[in-house]
């Protein structure tokens, strides 16, 4: 079997991620009104909780995901010159992997 | 036969005054669906810092509380709330109709309506302290 075409792969990607971001986002919500931690302890025992930190986890690389090709494809629509179309690839690609790291690093750091 | 020349060279007179583009509501909630992505993309970072800041120690957290209830970051939090809440009901609305719900023009143009105006109210609900 051939992978399937680039465009629908990501339409896929863009909408399965959308619906962990959606769901745990309204889970957090849920979790702030609810729960609402006052305390640095309690801040950060809600992210130490094994569900909490792995649902955290899962959220930031899905949102990476999902912030990658809703700018990607904002950027293929608005700028036609290649050469800067490519620099913006880099630099959002440079700027996401650096969110990535430094929220994935908070997370293992409560632990 | 001259296609790239047509491609190029076309001499017809191009319309792009904006002012006399109409806007259906359907593009509208299009464009604002994209313009909130962006702005929560652009935000992303200042969330690390914080999130990084606040798992680090007491005080690096009562910062963070802070920062977060400061006026600069309440204008801020208007906007977000905003580009948060019309990006989740217009993707929301986006995944229905990939799922054949609301397809139809009329109901695409209600739900559209729907999406732009609840936004609207949940920023008011937020800037008057009715939500949150």
């Amino acid at each position: 079997m051939s992978r399937p075409a680039h465009g629908l792969y990501s339409w896929i990607v863009q909408r399965l991620s959308a619906i962990y971001l959606a769901v745990f986002i309204l889970y957090v919500l849920e979790q702030w009104i609810f729960a609402r931690a006052t305390t640095y302890e309690q801040w950060k025992a809600w992210l130490a909780s094994p569900v909490n930190n792995i649902g955290m986890g899962v959220f930031i690389v899905t949102l990476l995901l999902h912030a990658w090709i809703g700018a990607r494809d904002i950027l293929m629509d608005y700028v036609h010159n290649l050469g800067l179309r490519l620099t913006l690839f880099a630099l959002l690609i440079l700027v996401l992997l650096l969110s990535g790291v430094w929220a994935l690093r908070s997370l293992v750091l409560v632990l | 036969m001259h296609q790239s020349q047509d491609m190029t060279t076309n001499r017809r007179p191009v319309n792009l005054n904006l002012l006399r583009f109409r806007f259906p509501v359907v593009a509208v909630l299009s464009i604002l669906h994209r313009f909130s992505g962006v702005i929560l993309l652009f935000t992303g970072l200042l969330t690390c810092w914080l999130l990084s800041i606040s798992v680090q120690s007491e005080t690096g957290f009562a910062r963070a509380v802070a920062l977060i209830g400061s006026p600069p970051m309440r204008w801020l939090g208007i906007v977000l709330v905003w580009a948060f809440t019309h990006h989740l009901l217009a993707g929301i609305r986006y995944l229905l109709i990939d799922l054949d719900f609301g397809v139809e023009r009329r109901q695409a143009r209600i739900s559209a309506w729907i999406v732009n105006l609840t936004a609207l109210l949940v920023t008011g609900g937020y800037v008057t302290g009715v939500v949150l």
